[in-house]
C-alpha cells in the first residue's frame, strides 16, 4: 500500500510499504477512504517532537471501511464504515472506565520512554512518534487500528466522509477544549488563540455550549474570516494592544476564558525561536504566555495545543495571581464520538466547513509544505488514498 | 492444586539465613546472603481483585507471557521451578527456584537453591487499592550477582537494569489482565529504511 512517510524534518515522502496485518486480538485493519493533515502533524514536520524514526507512517485523522478483525473483537464487523479516534485506548485501564480515554494505561508499547519523561504515560496515538507507541499512523491506504471494540466509532447514516472525518481529533479537541472553559450559558466571554482547525472547532463549540461572545486570535486573515463566520469577534494578534483590546471587548474584565490552540510552536517571540532553535527550550509559548496574563480573575485557561516539553517565562504569578484554573491534555477522545456525531446528524454543526484543500495522498509532501507555510489560505488538508 | 498449608509442610527444613516469613505479620523479609545484593522493588495497580492476579502469578509457567526477556520457566512441582535466561553471547544462567511463602490470593516468595549462579529471591504482594479499586501489586526482588570488585560494579548498573525489566514486566502484566493483550508495534507497516531492516 502507499503510505506517507517522515524522512526527517519537513522531509514526508509517500513510500510503497507493506499492507498492515492483525497483530493482536483485539485488532481491525481498515481500508482507509479519507485522511486528514492535523496541526499537530506540522510539528513532526518541523522536527520537533523527539523519538522519530525514519520511515515512521504519519497521520492520526482517518476513516474508512473494516476490512479485518481480530479473533477477539466483537462489536465491529468487516465492512463497517468507522472514523477512527487518534487515541488509542484500552477500554479496560482505571482512566478508561472514568472516561479518561488519553490518560489510559495500557497502549502505548513504549510507556517506559515517556514515563523517563514525564513520570507516567498516556494512551499511545496513531502516527505520533515512538515515545507515544510506535504505532503506524493513517495517512495510507490501510491501517491497522487496534483495540477496534473501544475506539471507531460506526457511522450507519449516509453522510459523506467529510462531515464526520473530524471526529478522529479536530472536532473534539475543540469541543474538549471549550467544555474545560467552564461556559455559563449566555454569560461568558471566551478568547480562543490560534484559529487552525482546533480553533474553529473550539469557537464553533464554544458557541455551542452557550457563549455569549467569543473572541477569536490569529494573524492569518482567512482564519480570521472563517471564525468571523462562526459569530466571532476577529482580533489580529500583531496587533500591540491585545490586553487592551481584551478588556474593552470585556468591559474591563477580561474573558472568562482563554484557549490556546496554538501550543509549541506560536510565532510572535524572537526570544522562544532561538532557544527553540538551539534545543535550550522544547516549546514556545507566546499564545500561552498572552492567554495567561488576558484571562480574567478566577477565569479558566483551556490548553487543547500541544506542548512537548519545557517552557521558559511562563508568568505563573499572573495564573497564581488571579486564581485560574488550567485545564488541559490531548483529548479523552472516545467520550465525545456518540454525542458529537448526534450534533452533526441533527444538523447543528457540518464540519466539513474548515476543508480548504482536498489533494490525492500522493501528493502529502506538498500539501504538508502547502499547510506549513499557510500558503494558498491552507486551513485543513484532507487526503484522498484512493488515487 | 494442593492447598496452602499442605504447601506449607512441603517446604525444605533449611531456608537459607535471613529468610524469615510469617503468615498476617509484616511483609516477609528475604535477603539475598553477601553484602553486594542488588534490590529492586516496583509496584503496579491492576484494576481487577486479587484472585485472578494470584492465579496468573501462582502458574509460573505463565510468567514468560509478560517477561520480555526470554525466559522458560519449567514448573517441576508445587514448590519447584526450573528457570533458564538467555544472557549474552548464546548463553543462559540457569537456577532452581523454591516457593517458601505462598499464601493464596495474598502473597508468593521463591528463592533460588542454595549454589545457584545468581542467588536470587523474591516476593509478589496482592494488596488491595484504596476504595477497592483494584490491586496493588508489588514486586521486590533481591539477586547476587557473581562475585567480586567486577561483580559490584555490575550489580549497580544492573540494579536499574533489573529496574527497568520488572516495572516493563509489571506494565505487560497489567495490559494483560485489564485489556487482555500486551501492545505491541512489531510486525506493522512501516516505511523504509525501517522497512529494509525488519526484512
Amino acid at each position: 500500500m502507499k503510505a506517507v512517510c517522515w524522512m526527517g524534518k519537513k522531509q514526508m515522502e509517500v513510500q510503497t510499504v507493506d499492507d498492515p496485518r492483525i497483530l493482536n486480538p483485539r485488532d481491525c485493519i481498515v481500508r482507509i477512504t479519507s485522511t486528514a493533515i492535523c496541526g499537530s502533524d506540522l510539528h513532526l514536520y518541523d522536527g520537533y517532537i523527539p523519538t522519530m524514526m525514519k520511515g515512521d507512517i504519519l497521520g492520526h485523522e482517518f476513516m474508512g471501511e473494516v476490512v479485518e478483525i481480530g479473533s477477539a473483537v466483537k462489536k465491529i464487523k468487516v465492512g463497517d464504515r468507522v472514523v477512527v479516534p487518534f487515541t488509542i485506548s484500552c477500554g479496560g485501564c482505571h482512566h478508561c472506565s472514568r472516561q479518561e480515554w488519553s490518560c489510559c494505561d495500557n497502549t502505548n508499547p513504549n510507556g517506559a520512554l515517556v514515563e523517563a519523561l514525564y513520570g507516567y504515560g498516556g494512551a499511545a496515538l496513531y502516527g505520533y512518534s515512538h515515545m507515544m507507541g510506535g504505532y503506524a499512523g493513517g495517512q495510507a491506504q490501510y491501517a491497522r487500528v487496534p483495540f477496534a471494540d473501544v475506539g471507531p466509532i460506526k457511522i450507519e447514516i449516509d453522510i459523506p466522509d467529510e462531515k464526520v472525518l473530524f471526529l478522529s481529533d479536530v472536532f473534539p479537541t475543540g469541543y474538549m477544549a471549550a467544555e474545560n472553559c467552564n461556559i455559563e450559558r449566555g454569560r461568558s466571554t471566551v478568547a480562543v488563540w490560534g484559529c487552525g482547525p482546533v480553533g474553529q472547532f473550539a469557537i464553533r463549540s464554544a458557541f455551542l455550549l452557550g457563549a455569549a461572545k467569543v473572541i477569536a486570535i490569529d494573524n492569518e486573515p482567512e482564519r480570521l474570516h472563517m471564525a468571523e463566520e462562526a459569530g466571532a469577534i476577529g482580533l489580529n494578534d500583531e496587533d500591540d494592544d491585545m490586553l487592551d483590546r481584551l478588556k474593552t471587548l470585556t468591559g474591563g474584565r477580561g474573558p472568562d476564558a482563554a484557549i490556546d490552540a496554538v501550543g509549541m510552536e506560536a510565532h510572535g517571540s524572537t526570544y522562544d525561536n532561538v532557544k527553540q532553535t538551539l534545543k535550550l527550550e522544547n516549546d514556545r509559548p507566546f499564545a500561552l504566555r498572552q492567554a495567561m496574563r488576558a484571562v480574567r480573575k478566577g477565569g479558566t485557561l483551556s490548553v487543547p495545543g500541544v506542548y512537548s516539553g519545557f517552557v521558559d517565562k511562563i508568568p505563573f504569578g499572573a495564573a497564581f495571581s488571579k486564581g485560574v484554573t488550567m485545564k488541559m491534555g490531548q483529548t479523552h477522545t472516545q467520550r465525545y464520538l456518540r454525542p458529537l456525531l448526534d450534533m452533526i446528524e441533527a444538523g447543528q454543526i457540518d464540519p466539513s466547513f474548515v476543508v480548504t484543500h482536498r489533494v490525492p495522498l500522493t501528493r502529502a509532501p506538498e500539501a504538508y509544505a502547502t499547510f506549513a507555510e499557510k500558503k494558498d489560505g491552507c486551513i485543513k488538508v484532507v487526503l484522498d488514498p484512493s488515487c | 492444586m494442593p492447598t496452602p498449608n499442605s504447601l506449607k509442610r512441603n517446604i525444605p527444613s533449611h531456608p537459607p539465613t535471613g529468610i524469615a516469613s510469617r503468615k498476617g505479620l509484616a511483609p516477609s523479609k528475604i535477603v539475598v546472603t553477601g553484602d553486594k545484593g542488588v534490590k529492586v522493588s516496583r509496584s503496579v495497580t491492576v484494576q481487577k481483585p486479587a484472585r485472578p492476579l494470584y492465579a496468573f502469578w501462582r502458574n509460573l509457567e505463565n510468567l514468560p507471557q509478560v517477561i520480555k526477556h526470554p525466559v522458560t520457566i519449567t514448573v517441576r512441582s508445587p514448590i519447584e521451578s526450573h528457570w533458564s535466561v538467555s544472557a549474552p553471547g548464546d548463553r543462559s544462567v540457569e537456577w532452581d527456584a523454591l516457593i517458601i511463602n505462598d499464601e493464596p490470593d495474598r502473597l508468593i516468595a521463591w528463592r533460588s537453591r542454595e549454589a545457584s549462579e545468581i542467588a536470587n529471591a523474591g516476593t509478589v504482594r496482592f494488596e488491595p487499592a484504596p476504595g477497592d479499586e483494584g490491586t496493588e501489586v508489588t514486586v521486590t526482588l533481591e539477586y547476587n550477582p557473581p562475585g567480586g570488585k567486577a561483580g559490584a560494579a555490575l550489580a549497580k548498573l544492573s540494579g536499574e537494569e533489573a529496574g527497568q525489566q520488572v516495572g516493563e514486566m509489571l506494565r505487560r502484566f497489567k495490559a494483560l489482565m485489564e485489556a487482555g493483550e500486551i501492545p505491541t508495534t512489531e510486525g506493522q507497516s512501516v516505511g523504509a529504511p525501517q522497512r529494509k531492516n525488519q526484512q
